[in-house]
């Protein structure tokens, strides 16, 4: 009797974690679209496709601010005061190293292309203020060089920049 | 909930929170240690069912509000977009959409159940009472929820509804302008109506609360209506009630999805996927299935205050059932002559459903009046009368002795399902106005059933028909290029989409200068509109403008008849729509049947309602090249066209129906499961 029972207790034990268990995977399932629904939808992914910016009317030492995928994107003509100064800093003394060549195109040193949200707690720095020629952030006084370097102020990194290519050597695709 | 709880944790911090809230002692007592009669039948799961219907309700309903707009311009295309863009948008709308449905047949069983056990009785007057209220405030939400798609029968729907109000003596018209924000409903009454349907459900859920201590302050009813003498009588709530409670809920999921995957609109109306249009209202208005036996009484009583009045005090008679039936046993087992009338109740019920759904005329009318007297007099007349007179037959001495005589629970379920079947059915009768046109012949689609898919070959040359002919008048607004190259669609390729998508000129700007420009399309633009506005496509087409493709295919339907659409639900038959627009395609007549007068500038078909069509005959043999060889004959072309716009009405069909089967295979075996772990729990109980 003794065994009988023991065996038929296993039984019900082994019933119980395999009726746990698949409630368990149910409930994880049910959990997945759920989340899945907070993603971007189709149609704010298919508005986030390629743009292209014809660079034409923008004069020297002028900037434009696009918007690609709901980020203004800073393209300034720079100045040769401004490429000079961005390429004759000491790329170690900066926060975030990095030399003026790899912010810029090969053959287009006069095009700075970057992504305008402050990399301290995103707010748009303002282009052509601040004490390094390039972008004051309003909100916590972080400054960036002509070349959209960090290089004073609370703001961890570089501006960032976003995917792009010229198209031509006066239009360029965002994207 | 009932007196101070025996619950002592040992855990320290459980200790110390509890000394200072007794909250697990509070849900120990209520959900755990808490006595039920041990002969409660799968009836009385639907508590348990409707608990989880409500928070299934709210949850996807926060969702869809977070992709939701409430704005009368923008909320129908809002909600296809959640259908058609959101990741696994169109799930969640149909959980919600066919969970009202549930919700309703939920709760419509567990009132009749609570009808048939005499729950209402001494001393449960308050929990039954405050279930009439959570029913009124259902009812409620349930009509603001079907508003806001802002659908032909979402806006004429809340018309007549608010309309009710306009009976109300001296006041009507002051308050009917109140409900509407406006002179007519309009946005201001959309974002009202959004409001409200957003908070109800935390009403009911505060209501379900206090119903919940009422249950638990009288105890549960059971079914031989004998209270519990002895600790013989009950088993504690967990794990008995609880494993039976998931089961049935298992099986109640199991008939959920069936809706949701396989019939999603077969409880709803075509209508609704019609853009709100206050100019027209729909050839036959019906309110959503569960309204239908209200309905039906209300349009019995030819004047418009006591029609009101009738219909509100149908569901206010059911507050005073406590006392309006005096008897002394509970049970209708040991009530013969009372459990006749019951199920002759029930007949009653079911019939005004389906009186409600047919158009006010002829013999429906005389028929809805025999049956609202007899609604009225099950209440007012037969309960008081046999409550005095009948002789009931002896109840059981307790609880155990009447376990010894119990029932199985297959006939239990089976009645379940037949009676969620039966109200099922009462939907499926919507007329679409179908003035003696011939049914269209059902084709057999690549698409149908549980297994369907779209024909790729046959989406691209319904495509081809389309941009060849169709969009020559008809927009369709709701497809973009992109869609061409979804999963699950024609299967285009990226690159054929983009090709395809650049061939049209798209109006965009302003540019710098201030001025608009036309520039090519781009795969994330919508198929073009022919005309530039409505007042444009109605001038150019003999004043019938051309309506919108996108949702054809299930904007329109047709009647089926009695029985054949209770079959459907089984069948899945949901291809209406195709069937209905390969019919008027291949329907037009040169000259009409002799004794028919064909309006100027109309043309026949025989299967158009009224059969004066403005739209001529579009196809003819060869008129589209089609290159992978199959026959260019009108018949091919209305076929392959028709399908073409059952993908645009329903693109996630196929990964519905997918992920249809898998959760089916999922929920019977863990249904199959939770039945042997309720049998195992319940072999200690015996």
């Amino acid at each position: 009797m003794t065994t009988s029972s023991s065996a038929g207790h296993s039984r019900r034990d082994f019933l119980f974690v395999a009726t746990g268990a698949v409630a368990a995977v149910g409930a994880a399932a049910v959990a997945w679209p759920l989340v899945a629904q907070l993603n971007p939808d189709a149609s704010t992914v298919a508005a986030g496709a390629p743009i292209e910016v014809d660079l034409s009317p923008i004069a020297d030492g002028q900037d434009i601010k696009v918007f690609w995928r709901g980020k203004p994107i800073y393209i300034m003509h720079r100045t040769a005061k401004q490429i000079k100064e961005a390429q004759s800093v000491n790329v170690s003394s900066l926060p975030d190293p990095q030399p003026d060549s790899a912010r810029v195109k090969e053959g287009h040193d006069q095009w700075l292309v970057v992504i305008g949200i402050c990399t301290h707690l995103g707010c748009i720095p303002i282009a052509h203020e601040g004490s390094y020629d390039g972008f004051f952030c309003p909100c916590h006084g972080s400054q960036y060089d002509s070349s959209g370097r960090i290089r004073q102020g609370p703001a961890p990194l570089n501006l960032a920049i976003p995917p792009y290519a010229f198209v031509s050597d006066s239009k360029i695709k965002i994207g | 909930m009932s007196g101070p709880s025996t619950f002592q944790p040992q855990n320290p911090v459980l200790k110390w929170i509890e000394r200072r809230l007794p909250i697990f002692g509070l849900v120990h007592s209520s959900f755990v240690a808490y006595p039920t009669p041990r002969n409660l039948n799968y009836w009385w799961t639907f508590g348990g069912i409707l608990s989880f219907m409500l928070g299934v309700q709210i949850i996807t309903g926060i969702i869809l509000a977070m992709h939701y707009t409430p704005h009368a311009d923008l909320a129908f295309n809002s909600v296809e977009a959640i259908v058609r863009d959101v990741d696994y948008g169109w799930l969640l709308r149909y959980l919600h959409s066919n969970g009202a449905s549930m919700f309703f047949i939920a709760v419509y069983i567990h009132m009749l159940r609570g009808l048939y056990y005499g729950s209402y009785k001494e001393p449960r007057e308050v929990l039954w009472i405050l279930g009439v209220i959570i029913y009124l405030l259902m009812m409620a939400t349930g009509f603001m929820g079907y508003v806001l798609p802002w659908g032909q029968m979402s806006f004429w729907g809340a018309t007549v509804i608010t309309n009710l109000f306009s009976a109300i003596p001296y006041f009507g018209e002051s308050i009917v302008t109140l409900l509407w924000g406006g002179y007519s409903v309009g946005n201001p009454t959309l974002n009202r109506f959004f409001s409200l349907h957003y908070l109800l459900p935390f009403v009911i859920a505060g209501v379900v609360v206090l119903h919940v201590w009422a249950l638990h302050v009288a105890g549960q009813n059971n079914p031989a209506g004998v209270e519990p003498k002895t600790a013989k009588d009950t088993v504690p709530f967990t794990p008995y009630a609880t494993i039976k409670d998931a089961f049935g809920l298992s099986c109640f999921i199991l008939f959920y999805c069936w809706f949701i995957f396989y019939i999603p609109n077969y409880l709803g109306d075509p209508d609704n996927y019609i853009p709100a249009n206050p100019g027209v209202t729909p050839a036959h208005i019906v309110p959503e299935w569960y309204y239908l036996p209200f309905y039906a009484i209300l349009r019995s009583i030819p004047n418009k205050l006591a029609g009101v009045a009738a219909m509100f005090s149908a569901i206010l008679v059911l507050a005073f059932l406590p006392w309006l039936d005096s008897a002394k046993t509970r049970s209708l087992r040991y009530r013969p002559l009372a459990k006749q009338f019951f199920w002759i109740f029930v007949g009653v019920c079911l019939g005004l459903g389906y009186l409600g759904a047919k158009p006010p005329e002829g013999v429906y009318v005389v028929a809805g009046r025999i049956l609202t007297g007899c609604y009225f007099a099950y209440f007012l007349i037969v309960l008081p009368i046999l409550s005095r007179i009948e002789k009931p037959r002896p109840v059981p001495n307790s609880i155990a002795d009447d376990v010894l005589g119990k029932k199985g629970v297959v006939a239990s379920l089976a009645a379940v399902f037949a009676v969620a079947g039966l109200l099922a059915w009462d939907s499926g009768s919507r007329a679409q106005a179908a003035d003696h046109a011939p049914t269209p012949p059902s084709l057999n689609w690549s698409f149908a059933g549980p297994l369907g898919k779209f024909d790729q070959g046959q989406l691209q040359r319904g495509y081809k028909v389309y941009k060849e002919v169709c969009s020559a008048c008809h927009s369709m607004n709701l497809v973009h290029y992109r869609n061409l190259a979804d999963p699950g669609g024609p299967g285009f390729t990226v690159a054929q989409a983009t090709a395809l998508a650049a061939e049209i000129q798209v109006k965009d700007g302003p540019n710098d200068a201030g001025e608009m420009f036309e520039r090519p399309g781009r795969i994330a633009d919508k198929f073009p509109s022919p005309f530039p506005n409505e007042n444009a496509a109605r001038a150019a087409n003999g004043g019938a403008a051309p309506p919108d493709l996108s949702l054809m295919a299930k904007a329109r339907g047709y009647e089926r008849g009695f029985p054949q659409f209770i079959f459907d639900a089984f069948t899945q038959f949901q291809e209406k729509g195709p069937n209905y627009i390969h019919a008027i395609l291949t329907g037009f007549e040169d000259t009409p049947p002799h004794g028919f007068t064909l309006p100027e500038g109309s043309f026949y078909n025989k299967y158009f309602p009224g059969h004066a069509m403005k739209m001529p005959n579009p196809l003819s043999d060869d008129q589209i090249t089609y290159e992978d060889g199959t026959p260019q004959k009108v018949d091919q072309y209305a076929t392959d066209v028709a399908a073409f716009l059952m993908w645009a009405a329903e693109p996630k069909l196929e990964e519905r129906k997918r992920i249809g089967l898998q959760v089916m295979i999922f929920m019977l075996i863990f249904a199959g499961l939770l039945y042997f772990t309720k049998r195992a729990v319940w072999a200690d109980a015996h």
